[in-house]
């Protein structure tokens, strides 16, 4: 009889498992947060779920660090009985990061701009504004189009 | 390194231009920032660009008859290199992307010196640059990881670039916000799914993806890497349901900024798209017909009537315009999802005449705004006869967005048609053409308010300098030239066409 | 605020100088053991953070301009990209690091490795203590009821 539940296969997959769980941890603050700095920050939880997957793939099992020993005169000992680690999405995953601080601080600027333009961070009070701006243009510029502004 | 090294052959300029065609604007942008002079950075943008936009040209003239050109970055070959891989398709869509630059930059100069204050020109260029860079690399790299990055190397320059509007309207920074978030998540969902990708065939160069995929056939995890890669691409492009940045994001930023964005950003997206959909994963993958059929045709059907709709009733004339854009990457989708040559050559032509037609739009709207503080219908009244040129031109892009005879966007329609019935597709034939019927009623809108409504007494405008009428009358001279001329564009498409529906073939090496 | 935290402002004398050499050995032992541009300039950027969070800004800016930030920032870029225009001359593809010793070419890759790498730490230096001066910058005004 198949197991309703493989074990192995579940605590195998762990690394997967926290992946789906903090992508959509992230990706919900993102949508359900109205603090623009919150937004931010589940922003970030989302692109570190995706760190965490592309550094899972890397992994093999058994493997080691990647770095070929070096005898003294400077050349590269390859003993193919070792197993490494894939290197790759290591070394991808180091330049989605580098986009990701510069994503953040980016986002972070312009909640700065946002707050020194609406004095407020919070999305509903800045809808708010806005709202109130676009019926300021259609009572300036013909509301009778029927059309937001 | 130390296998056998073959005999380094000497590679001279056009072995050199993939590279250079990338390379040239990447350079560019910290040397306008470390130089720091303002004159100085409008020169130096202008020059990357134009020999960007050259070397562009010269890279179609050698693939036009269908061949593909191979480049290894630092001499390591594909599969474990990176590759810069040029074939009509991207050529056309280089040309395109370094042509509208060059044209914007002569008229962003004034535009720019009204709009963004002195001290962050030198910034504003090197901006310019990075976006120039990243749309370019998106188009000519071979490697999907490469795609990435350079779709972000352009993504936060255009924040940066629509924020600037901030100046004017301190919408711009929400509406530069909104897109941040939306496309941090669409270029993460593309991560993902090359993740996936990654995982199910152990590679990223886009040629060997497709040899591994057919070869391996589909499973689970390609799928899904398939979903996550058109879902985050789909964010990019603005298609249908996933557009909602871009309307505000067109309308609060810089009016050069949004010139060049409209005509060039989506359309690198839609390549990628294009990419994989038809080389990576061959247009035989039944998931992808369903996906097409399901998806893609339900989606842009409702973007060519709904976003029609919604510009019909705008009051902003930017804003209508943004609208317009989203209805027209519908048409464009459409002609990918006819899964037929011409709808694919449909597809590519109208990527490329409607660049040009809605530069040629909004450039003029820029113009105008220049002299009325707003592009509100009701502060342009009239204006169309005080700035007769700029309204020429607008006109010229007007009738090219409907897609009246004689005009570019007639090409692409037209064909968009054919291939409908090729495909037998009566209604969705008819539906392109009652689609055209709102774009009518929303260009006329556009007319009325510039030459049928008298303009204000005190009104002072008249046409602006040279440097920003030269540009507009080149775009609306080729709006009007590739309605007539069809050779460079449609013959281009057509062997991209090809190229694309040969499939996972056609990126063999 | 300079009175102040004595403990703090000589630690601080202190650290910045090893940090600074710990981002130079970082840089530079790249080649041999893990680190390179990114870990060597954020740990360089560092350096200043911690010297401008201590001091104050306006100590900071004194000691590494803000101009002076920018350019880095712009000439780190131009090292990597120049590494790949002098390797496209030699007749090379670009960031062909063969290029720089045909003879050799693992020597050539060594070196051309580290130009680009130098680049790197340069540009991320530069961008990291930017984006500081940047937020630093810009204090927020903190209404009473805000806190």
């Amino acid at each position: 009889m198949e197991r309703l539940l493989d074990w192995t296969f579940v605590v195998g997959h762990m690394n997967y498992w926290l992946f789906i769980v903090l992508m959509m941890t992230g990706l919900f603050i993102v949508v359900a947060r109205g603090n623009l700095v919150k937004k931010i920050i589940g922003l970030n939880i989302f692109q570190a779920a995706v760190f965490m997957l592309y550094i899972s793939i890397g992994k093999v099992t058994g493997g080691t660090a990647p770095i070929y020993p070096v005898d003294m005169q400077g050349h590269m000992q390859v003993d193919p009985s070792i197993i490494y680690s894939n290197p790759l999405p290591h070394v991808l995953i180091l330049t989605a990061i580098v986009v990701g601080i510069a994503t953040t601080s980016l986002a972070l600027a312009l909640t700065i701009r946002i707050r020194e333009a609406y004095d407020t961070i919070e999305e509903d009070d800045i809808l708010k504004i806005e709202r109130h701006m676009a019926a300021e243009d259609n009572k300036e510029h013909g509301a009778a189009m029927g059309g937001r502004a | 390194m130390s296998a056998v090294e073959t005999q380094h052959v000497a590679r001279d300029l056009m072995d050199q231009l993939p590279v250079l065609q990338v390379a040239i604007p990447l350079i560019a942008a910290p040397l306008i920032v470390f130089i720091g002079n303002r004159k100085l950075a409008w020169a130096i943008a202008f020059a990357a660009s134009a020999a960007a936009f050259v070397i562009a040209c010269t890279l179609l003239w050698q693939v036009i008859d269908g061949s593909v050109i191979s480049y290894h970055i630092g001499g390591w070959a594909p599969p474990l290199g990176i590759e810069y891989r040029i074939d009509a398709l991207s050529a056309m869509i280089l040309m395109l992307i370094s042509g509208i630059g060059t044209i914007v930059l002569p008229y962003a100069y004034a535009s720019v010196a009204a709009e963004i204050p002195k001290k962050q020109h030198t910034l504003f260029y090197a901006l310019f640059m990075l976006c120039l860079t990243g749309l370019l690399g998106m188009v000519a790299t071979g490697d999907a990881f490469n795609i990435f990055v350079f779709l972000e190397i352009s993504s936060l320059s255009t924040y940066v670039l629509v924020a600037m509007g901030a100046h004017k309207d301190p919408r711009a920074l929400t509406a530069a916000y909104d897109y941040l978030i939306m496309g941090t998540i669409g270029a993460t969902f593309f991560v993902i799914g090359l993740g996936m990708l990654y995982m199910a065939t152990g590679t990223l160069n886009l040629a060997d993806l497709a040899e591994r995929i057919a070869d391996q056939g589909i499973n689970r995890t390609v799928r899904a890497g398939f979903a996550f890669v058109v879902v985050g691409m789909g964010l990019k492009v603005a298609m249908y349901p996933l557009h909602h940045w871009l309307p505000n994001a067109y309308t609060f930023a810089p009016s050069a900024v949004t010139t060049f964005l409209a005509a060039t950003a989506t359309k690198a997206a839609i390549y990628v798209m294009l990419r994989f959909l038809f080389s990576v994963f061959s247009p035989g993958f039944h998931f992808e017909d369903w996906t097409l059929y399901l998806i893609f045709i339900p989606f842009s059907l409702l973007a060519m009537f709904a976003a029609s709709f919604v510009a019909v009733f705008q009051t902003n004339l930017k804003r209508m315009l943004a609208f317009s854009s989203i209805a027209q990457i519908g048409y464009m989708l459409l002609g990918i999802a006819m899964l037929n040559a011409t709808g694919l050559s449909a597809a590519v032509v109208h990527m490329v005449n409607h660049g040009i037609s809605k530069a040629a739009l909004f450039m003029g709207v820029g113009a105008m705004v220049m002299y009325s503080g707003s592009a509100f219908f009701d502060d342009l009244k009239g204006l169309g006869r005080k700035m007769p040129i700029t309204g020429a031109v607008m006109v010229a892009g007007g009738l090219s967005l409907i897609g009246v005879p004689g005009t570019a966007g007639f090409i692409s329609k037209w064909m968009l048609v054919q291939a409908a019935f090729e495909n037998g597709w009566w209604i969705i034939a008819i539906a392109i053409m009652l689609s055209s019927l709102l774009a009518v009623i929303y260009v006329w809108r556009m007319f009325e308010v510039l030459y049928l409504t008298a303009p204000s007494d005190d009104c002072t405008a008249t046409d602006p300098p040279l440097p920003m009428l030269v540009p507009m009358l080149i775009l609306a001279g080729a709006c009007i030239w590739f309605g007539f001329d069809t050779e460079l564009t449609l013959g281009s498409a057509r062997v991209a066409a090809e190229g694309l529906l040969a499939g996972s073939a056609g990126m063999m090496h | 605020m300079m009175h102040h935290h004595l403990i703090l402002r000589v630690v601080t004398k202190m650290l910045v100088g090893t940090i600074i050499l710990f981002a130079f050995y970082v840089q530079f032992h790249g080649d041999f053991s893990p680190g390179g541009g990114f870990q060597a300039g954020v740990i360089m950027a560092v350096a200043f953070i911690l010297y401008g969070i201590v001091f104050g800004l306006n100590k900071a800016e004194e000691v590494f301009p803000p101009w002076l930030v920018h350019k880095l920032a712009a000439f780190g870029v131009l090292v990597y990209a120049g590494t790949g225009v002098v390797s496209l001359l030699l007749g090379y593809n670009f960031l062909d690091y063969n290029a720089f010793n045909p003879g050799h070419p693992s020597h050539g890759q060594h070196w051309g490795i580290f130009a680009v790498e130098l680049g790197v730490g340069i540009t991320v230096t530069g961008v990291m203590v930017a984006i500081y001066y940047a937020f630093a910058g810009r204090p927020p005004p903190i209404n009473d009821e805000d806190w």
